[in-house]
């Protein structure tokens, strides 16, 4: 699963013998995402309507942003746990910024709250980073201890309290519409089309592909690949840090026990489902986008036909598993 | 080495000691079956929801007695290991996501099964013994553990199967040349996990009289930091039950040591300071061996 420095890297496949891939890895997940949404059009009452298509795309915000990190980490044959605690010591940060503003200044409390939490949340990512290129830790471990010990700072930091507020400024992250858009879907939007062309159109784009590809090689052709590894874990940590701040700005509370809860396995089957192959190498941004909306469809489709939440988790399960299979059987 | 360090004053007490065991039996369990999985290469995140199936099972299987209901949700939680390891092993599917599906569809079972509520242990089964009952002061699940991890010993070092997982771990291709049953060996490892778990979940059921649907919430990853703790490293290949046994213990120790120093007044941790210091714990273990690992040069543990 995860391939950390030093030791053999596992032999290069062989060449077989393959189909001829002739259509887009998205194909897969578009006729998933489009069935899904023909069946409910025709079958939901109400489903057409713009209330709906928020409902869905304000629920599926969090979950992207942080996924499009984790796209990035597990391009590099990577993984990151620990972005749901990352999320909780970014959304105890920011309270903490505005609810008691330095110096008294009430803007200057709100522009650090925007800024600090994210980039704490990002260096801690970069520690994660350092602890898979310095350390040589596999990034499993290496992330697993910010998950164990990330929530604990954040819940050390509140001492555990719930922080509560009304901020409509901080809170427009979360709350605010533009033309009728809820702002976490733009911010959501603006984040994949930014890592889509990243990945798709820049040098650390092609970089991150590479080291996933075949980090030795990578090595070899002189590509950076400690200084690539670490800027992904950073992303990652960034991107986590941000969705905190929407978490806390939509429930206009901030509760260190529960932000993020999960997040890192919501995110990694968002990515799985897109098409990432989570042994690296390959990345689809629009195909992570396109996972997280499917997952979120189906858990909407099973709620409105009144399938209880327990069976629901069941068929997420089988859903996950049918849609890396098919993605399995394509390579 | 790390266990000389160790050594707080009143703490090395026989009750104390055995709390610890008694305490530590379901993670010990789950971090066994969990050691030989990884040992192949593989992973196991669905542990956690496995057992607090298996603990709402047994709760509904305990006025049955004692035996139907620690039979009955072994069982239960074996097959689901089985559908993890055919799913690993025949559909090629990477563990990682294989587990995380049953992850999340054994929490939906355990969910449906219990109607959405702890279900209680039937009183006069005697099934709460089991979990909180001793023998002379060494609680059974104490023994259980122990029990346990000798068999995995024997297994692991002794038995074709067991050189069958370190083989399948240590290179997976060169495996199945030699002949050797890859895919029956992959299906075994994750039937020993969920069998595991299984019986971790009977205890837990059995402690708290009650089947917990909701239980088991990141067991998977204490175990999975016991493992590597105790040395295993998560590419495969190598590992011995022994130390997942010593990662155990000290990640339980860990804990004690600050439940002591609390109850002495000397120091006041709350229990969000433990689970950072658990964190910077592991961290500095995982980094004394990798400069351990890498000295060595590649030596097997």
């Amino acid at each position: 699963m995860t391939r950390p420095e030093g030791t053999t890297a596992p032999p290069p496949a062989l060449p077989q013998p393959r189909r001829k891939r002739a259509s887009s890895p998205l194909l897969g997940p578009l006729v998933a995402l489009a069935s899904l949404l023909l069946f409910n059009a025709l079958f939901t009452p109400n489903f057409l309507t713009a209330q709906t298509l928020n409902v869905n795309l304000t629920q599926v915000a969090t979950v992207v942003i942080v996924a499009v990190g984790m796209t990035l980490v597990i391009a590099t044959g990577g993984i990151d746990l620990s972005v749901g605690a990352l999320m909780a010591i970014s959304g105890a940060i920011a309270p903490m910024l505005f609810l008691n503003p330095p110096f008294g200044n009430a803007a200057l409390g709100l522009g650090l709250a925007f800024t600090v939490p994210v980039l704490v949340a990002g260096l801690f990512g970069l520690f994660n980073g350092s602890l898979v290129t310095r350390f040589g830790i596999q990034p499993f471990i290496a992330t697993l201890i910010l998950f164990i010990a990330g929530r604990g700072i954040a819940q050390v930091m509140t001492n555990g309290q719930l922080q509560t507020f009304s901020n409509s400024t901080f809170g427009y992250i979360g709350l605010g519409r533009p033309l009728g858009i809820p702002f976490q879907v733009i911010l959501m939007l603006a984040v994949v089309a930014l890592f889509a062309w990243v990945m798709s159109r820049t040098v650390f784009g092609r970089h991150v592909l590479a080291v996933g590809g075949n980090e030795a090689a990578a090595r070899l052709a002189g590509i950076p690949t400690n200084r690539v590894k670490l800027a992904v874990y950073g992303i990652s940590g960034l991107l986590a840090g941000l969705a905190g701040l929407i978490v806390i700005a939509i429930n206009s509370s901030s509760d260190a026990n529960q932000v993020g809860l999960n997040m890192e396995l919501d995110a990694i089957a968002a990515v799985a489902v897109g098409g990432t192959a989570l042994t690296g190498g390959r990345a689809t941004i629009l195909g992570t986008l396109l996972g997280a909306l499917i997952i979120q469809l189906i858990r909407y489709t099973l709620l409105a036909r009144g399938v209880p939440d327990a069976v629901a988790l069941v068929v997420k399960a089988a859903i996950i598993l049918v849609a890396v299979y098919i993605q399995r059987q394509r390579r | 080495m790390l266990f000389g360090s160790l050594r707080y004053e009143g703490f090395l007490s026989t009750y104390n000691v055995f709390s610890v065991l008694g305490y530590n039996s379901m993670f010990g369990l789950v971090a066994l079956g969990m050691a030989f999985v990884i040992m192949t290469g593989g992973i196991d995140l669905s542990v956690g929801s496995v057992a607090a199936f298996a603990s709402v099972i047994a709760a509904l299987l305990s006025p049955f007695g004692l035996w139907p209901a620690l039979l009955g949700a072994v069982a239960a939680a074996t097959l689901l290991g089985l559908i993890n390891g055919v799913v690993v092993a025949y559909l090629k599917i990477l563990p990682f996501v294989a587990t995380l599906a049953m992850l999340l569809a054994a929490r939906g079972l355990a969910l449906l099964f219990a109607g959405n509520q702890s279900v209680s242990v039937s009183s006069e089964s005697g099934f709460t013994t089991f979990g909180q009952g001793n023998i002379g002061g060494v609680p059974y699940t104490a023994i259980l553990l122990f029990v346990a991890f000798v068999v995995g010993a024997v297994v692991l070092r002794f038995t074709r199967f067991g050189r069958h997982v370190l083989a399948v771990g240590g290179n997976e291709e060169a495996a199945r040349l030699m002949g050797l049953p890859v895919e029956r060996t992959l299906v075994w490892v994750y039937v020993l996990s969920g069998a595991l778990a299984g019986l971790a979940g009977v205890i837990l059921a059995s402690q708290f009289g009650a089947g917990q649907p909701t239980e088991g919430l990141g067991w998977e990853l204490t175990a999975i930091a016991a493992v590597v703790v105790g040395g295993t490293l998560l590419t495969g290949g190598s590992g011995s039950v022994g130390s997942t046994l010593v990662g155990v213990l000290l990640l339980g120790i860990i804990f004690n040591i600050l439940n002591f120093e609390n109850g002495r007044g000397t120091i006041s941790l709350s229990a969000y300071w433990q689970s950072v210091i658990r964190g910077a714990f592991l961290l500095l273990v995982v980094v004394l061996q990798n400069r351990l690992t890498r000295r060595r040069a590649g030596g097997g543990g």
